[in-house]
Formats: C-alpha cells, sequence, structure tokens
C-alpha cells in the first residue's frame, strides 16, 4: 500500500522532479561526492590509487596536521580574524545605517550609500591591486605619505605585527555597504507610530535611537551575529590570499586553515595532510554551526535555520 | 522572519528622516555628527577608487622618484597607451570573461529559478526534503581536496572553460532567497492555470517568470558579479593563457610583470622598450574592473532593493 502511494506520487510529481533534475545533479556532483571524498584524510594519496584506492593510513594526515605546530597557528588565526570582523562590521554598519536613516537627507544618502557600497563590488584581486599601491615599500602611498612628514618608510610587507590591523580594515571597508543596508532595511521597517509616541512623551533622538531603534533591530543583529558565528572558522580565501598571497614571512599573522588547505595542496603537494586540515575544518564549522542553531533556537524558535 | 517585509507602520525612509525635523539642540548635534561621520566613511570608501586611478595616470619616471601620489604631478596617458597599443592578450581575457558571465548567469538564473519555483510549491509532497538536501550543503562539506581532485582527476575539466561555469552556476543561498520570492507568489495563480490545463513547466515559464522580475533581476545581477569577479576558478583550473578570466590574467599582472613583458616581446613589442610597470598595474585594474564601475550607479539600486526584500531572510 504504501509503496503503491510512493509510485503514484512519482507519476503526479514526475514535473516537477524533472525539473529538480539538474540541481540535484549539481549538488551530488559538486557536494555530495566531495563528502564521501573525505575518506582521503586518512589515506596515504597516491594518483594510481585515486581517492578510493589509495591506502590506508588512519590518523597519520591527522598527527602530522597537528604536531606540525600549523594547527592551532591557523585555527586561532582563523576564529580571532573572524570574530574581530564579526563585532567590528557589525558595530560600523549598524553606526553607518542609523546615521544614514536618521541625519541624512534624501540627496546625502543616496551620494553616502551608493560610495559606501561601492567596494563590494570589485574583486578581491582589485583589492590587493589597492593594498600594493598603498603598502608597497618603494613606490606605495602610505610611505610617499609617511617621508612627506618626516617618518621613514614602513615595510608593511615583511612585517607580520601590521596585518592584523590592515586586513581588519579591509575588510570592513569591502562589507561596510552591504551590511549597513541590510541593516537600513531592518530600520525602515520599524513601526512609525514607536518614534511619534516618542516625541510626544519627550526623548530626545539619542534616547529614541537608543530606546527605540537599537531594541528593534535586535533580532536582526543577533541572527546576523549567530549566523557569523557559524562561520567562524571558515576563512574568506579570496582576502587572505590577495591581500598575502604566499608570503610567508607573514603566516604567523595572517595564515588560516584555508589559505593552509590551499597551499599544502598546490605548493607543496601534501594531500593527505591537507584533506585532514580541510576535514578538521569541516567538522568545527559543523559543530559550531549547531552550537549557533542551538543559541538562536533558545532566542527565538522561529528563527532557527533547522 | 517576514518582519521586515510586512509591517504596517512602513514607510519611506525619505519622508520619515524629514519629518519634524526642528531644530532642537540633539538634533543638530546628531546632525553634526551623522554629516562628519558619513562623509568619513565615504571617502574612506572611495579614496582607494581616486588612487588607483591617479596613480594609472601618472607618469612612471614621476612615480618611481616620488612614489604613488592622490593627485598625479605628472599626467600620462603612456600605460593606457601600451595597454591598448598591444591589447591581445588583454582582449583575450575580456573575451573569456564575458562569455563566462553570459553564459554563466542564464544557466545559472534559469536553474536557480527553477529549482527555487519547485520548492516554493506548497502541494509538492517532497519540499521539505529536497529543501534539505540542498541546504545541507551549505553545513558540511568536504572540503577543498576531494572537490578539487574531483574536476581534476575524475571530471577531468582542468584547462577548459566548463570549470568557469559549472562549479558556479547554483548557489543554495540564491535558491533559498529565490523561493522565498515566489512563496510570496498567491496560489490562486498557479492553480487556476492548472485547471487550464498547463504544465508545471510552462506554469513556471510563462507565469511565475514574468511574476518574479525583481527577484531574477537581483539574484541574476548577483550572479553575473560573481561571474565577473571569479578568479578562484581560474587559480586552481587554468594554466592556459588563452583560457584566463580578466580578474586572473590582472591577479597574474600584479605578481609577475617579468611574464607580462615576455608576451608583451611577443605581441610585437619592441625588446628594448621600456614599460612602465607601476602604472600598467594600476592601469590594468581599472581596465578589469571598468565596466563595473561604468555600470554601478545604474545597476547599484537594483542590489539595494533586492537586498530590502531579501534581507536577513536565509
Amino acid at each position: 500500500m504504501k509503496n503503491y502511494r510512493f509510485f503514484s506520487d512519482l507519476k503526479k510529481y514526475r514535473a516537477l522532479l524533472l525539473m529538480l533534475t539538474p540541481a540535484v545533479l549539481f549538488f551530488l556532483l559538486f557536494a555530495y561526492i566531495p563528502m564521501a571524498g573525505i575518506v582521503l584524510a586518512f589515506k596515504q594519496f597516491n594518483y594510481q590509487g585515486g581517492i578510493f584506492g589509495s591506502p590506508w593510513n588512519g590518523l597519520e594526515n591527522f598527527r602530522f596536521f597537528m604536531e606540525s605546530g600549523d594547527a592551532w597557528r591557523v585555527t586561532r588565526n582563523t576564529a580571532l580574524y573572524n570574530i574581530a570582523f564579526i563585532i567590528i562590521n557589525n558595530l560600523l554598519q549598524i553606526v553607518t545605517a542609523i546615521l544614514l536613516f536618521e541625519v541624512a537627507g534624501k540627496w546625502f544618502r543616496k551620494v553616502t550609500q551608493t560610495v559606501l557600497f561601492l567596494p563590494y563590488f570589485i574583486s578581491w584581486v582589485v583589492v590587493g591591486a589597492i593594498a600594493y599601491n598603498l603598502f608597497n615599500y618603494d613606490v606605495g602611498t602610505l610611505n610617499v605619505m609617511l617621508s612627506s612628514i618626516g617618518l621613514g618608510p614602513v615595510d608593511i610587507y615583511n612585517t607580520a605585527a601590521y596585518w592584523p590591523l590592515i586586513l581588519i580594515v579591509v575588510s570592513a571597508w569591502k562589507a561596510l555597504g552591504y551590511g549597513s543596508i541590510m541593516y537600513l532595511a531592518a530600520i525602515t521597517s520599524i513601526d512609525t507610530e514607536m518614534y511619534e509616541a516618542a516625541e510626544i512623551d519627550g526623548a530626545n533622538i539619542f534616547q529614541r535611537i537608543l530606546k527605540i531603534t537599537v531594541p528593534n533591530i535586535m533580532p536582526t543583529v543577533i541572527i546576523l551575529f549567530l549566523l557569523a558565528i557559524g562561520n567562524i572558522f571558515r576563512g574568506d580565501f579570496g582576502m587572505f590570499y590577495n591581500m598575502v598571497g604566499n608570503n610567508g614571512l607573514l603566516f604567523s599573522s595572517t595564515d588560516v586553515i584555508d589559505t593552509y588547505v590551499f597551499r599544502s595542496l598546490t605548493t607543496s603537494n601534501e594531500i593527505g595532510m591537507s584533506a585532514a586540515a580541510g576535514f578538521y575544518q569541516s567538522i568545527l564549522g559543523f559543530a559550531t554551526i549547531l552550537l549557533a542553531n542551538y543559541a538562536v533556537r533558545k532566542y527565538d524558535k522561529d528563527r532557527a535555520l533547522f | 522572519m517576514s518582519a521586515t517585509t510586512a509591517n504596517p507602520g512602513r514607510l519611506d525612509p525619505e519622508i520619515r528622516a524629514n519629518k519634524g525635523k526642528g531644530k532642537s539642540s540633539d538634533r543638530v548635534l546628531l546632525a553634526v555628527i551623522g554629516y562628519t561621520l558619513l562623509t568619513i566613511l565615504a571617502l574612506f570608501c572611495i579614496f582607494p577608487f581616486i588612487l588607483i586611478i591617479s596613480s594609472s595616470l601618472t607618469e612612471e619616471s614621476s612615480i618611481i622618484e616620488h612614489g604613488f601620489k592622490i593627485v598625479p604631478t605628472q599626467f600620462s596617458l603612456e600605460a593606457y597607451s601600451i595597454l591598448f597599443k598591444y591589447p591581445a592578450d588583454m582582449l583575450k581575457a575580456y573575451g573569456v570573461t564575458i562569455s563566462v558571465t553570459l553564459i554563466g548567469t542564464a544557466v545559472g538564473l534559469f536553474l536557480t529559478s527553477m529549482t527555487a519555483y519547485v520548492l516554493s510549491r506548497k502541494d509538492f509532497k517532497w519540499r521539505n526534503h529536497f529543501s534539505f538536501f540542498f541546504f545541507f550543503t551549505t553545513l558540511f562539506s568536504g572540503g577543498l581536496v576531494p572537490w578539487y581532485l574531483l574536476i581534476v582527476n575524475y571530471l577531468d575539466l582542468k584547462d577548459t572553460l566548463v570549470v568557469l561555469i559549472v562549479p558556479m552556476l547554483m548557489n543554495v543561498f540564491y535558491i533559498i532567497v529565490m523561493k522565498s520570492f515566489m512563496s510570496s507568489i498567491p496560489e490562486a495563480i498557479t492553480e487556476s492555470a492548472k485547471i487550464d490545463g498547463a504544465s508545471d513547466f510552462l506554469i513556471f515559464l510563462k507565469l511565475i517568470i514574468p511574476l518574479s522580475k525583481p527577484a531574477l533581476a537581483t539574484i541574476g545581477l548577483f550572479i553575473a558579479l560573481a561571474y565577473w569577479n571569479d578568479w578562484y576558478h581560474a587559480l586552481l583550473f587554468i594554466s592556459k593563457s588563452e583560457l584566463m578570466p580578466l580578474q586572473y590574467y590582472l591577479y597574474r599582472l600584479l605578481g609577475n610583470m617579468d611574464g607580462m613583458r615576455k608576451a608583451m616581446m611577443q605581441s610585437g613589442v619592441a625588446m628594448n622598450l621600456d614599460i612602465p610597470t607601476e602604472s600598467l598595474k594600476m592601469a590594468m585594474t581599472i581596465v578589469a574592473t571598468g565596466p563595473i564601475l561604468i555600470a554601478y550607479p545604474f545597476i547599484q539600486r537594483f542590489f539595494v532593493q533586492g537586498l530590502t526584500i531579501g534581507a536577513v531572510k536565509g
């Protein structure tokens, strides 16, 4: 009986199922089959055997990754950068959205919004070119400026200590427009009557912002925060790779899991260990997403992902 | 979830921001802070663009001697004239990027919307199962290595145009945004068409697509932007110079001016020609970004609309 129903459903939905087929095949091929390739993390890869024919070597790849001392460094960098990005970018975006909403006249807002959104549209390669323009030792704008006020040049590309600051600023720069528009959308949807009531009660504009705007966008803020926390072990490869590249002098402060996995795969050809590091990242990511989702459920059931 | 879209108190920000703008001191203070901060942020966002434009217009010798500056001291179009005098490689890269962007956007948008439509059909019994099937791929992945080996060793797609298009065709986030947009189309439309005997695919093509124009425009622009800016797939899979997309070509040029020099010699530049390396890098950056910078003011508002429609729904 149950089987019969399944087949009749199959017939009933045949057109819809056919329409889903390309997407199902796409994700099967590019997402699910690579998941099976995780076994590679437990194998000694060779090209004759391929993913499934290579001999097993247990936890050897993981041991190698952990003992190289890189594991801690890249995990710490990935998590710390993402935490800094989440906090600083969101704060800046919220303040910008509130100001755009509260003070700016139509014309000023349009121009500002357009300008702020511009960095979002360019590729990380172009951002890399901009960084080169600014930070190059011999001809970079920064050193030109420093020397014009009588200070000596700084060697940015050879000094690891500058990079956390640079990467944080670049991340804020690129994400500012996009994020502030998201928050602006949330602010725009706040019920106007609340503002009117507050005004009648004699609240000044700062009180209104703090007591009405901020609490009202809090749900959006918290959801975006929690979603971002779920991605805390994923580095933005495009950003790190184009800003830093394979500059080993800077790895102590710039190497994240993604760049590490990429490098072990392409330059040092450590395929097994690279797969192990990727697997480690996936597991960490999956665990944090579950945790973040659990937190969302506690906060607001309807907003949980699952 | 839809708190941002369906709120009775919603009012155009223009009207609201200007409403009751009195002269009380707190408002003046906020206006001073606001205009100052926003102006600083706007300058901060635009400054780098001004910098590369003016560097690309500066005489090379002046750059070598004094470095990049905000205002060109010795104006020169030499970098651009060299780029356009021997444009073979650049045009090839442009060709790759344009074809990849056109094909990828058309096919990707079609597949994304078709998938989203099926998932938005409330009478489709297995829609939650399939939604989870797609959604799960954002939670967990096999990582770079198995994906890379699949494409290189098993599908044998290295150095093909396909590898620049196919892996980026669909994105779960776009499917979700599109699906939530399509869910807001009244069911009655589908139902009545069905009674008239239209097939599911025809309903999608003739009814849903025309009704979804705003979402299609937004997602389409996002997909197009992703293809235009993609350099990652080329970094991994492309080594033939004739298949290099624009951004990757720029990436190579930034890192390796010697290679550029060689390519220029091959394409006919005299051996002893002094190539203005620094200004050329910046000129190439402008050329690679150009179409986006030009189209940007026109398409920007679509992005804003789309973001506002689908905001915080994923």
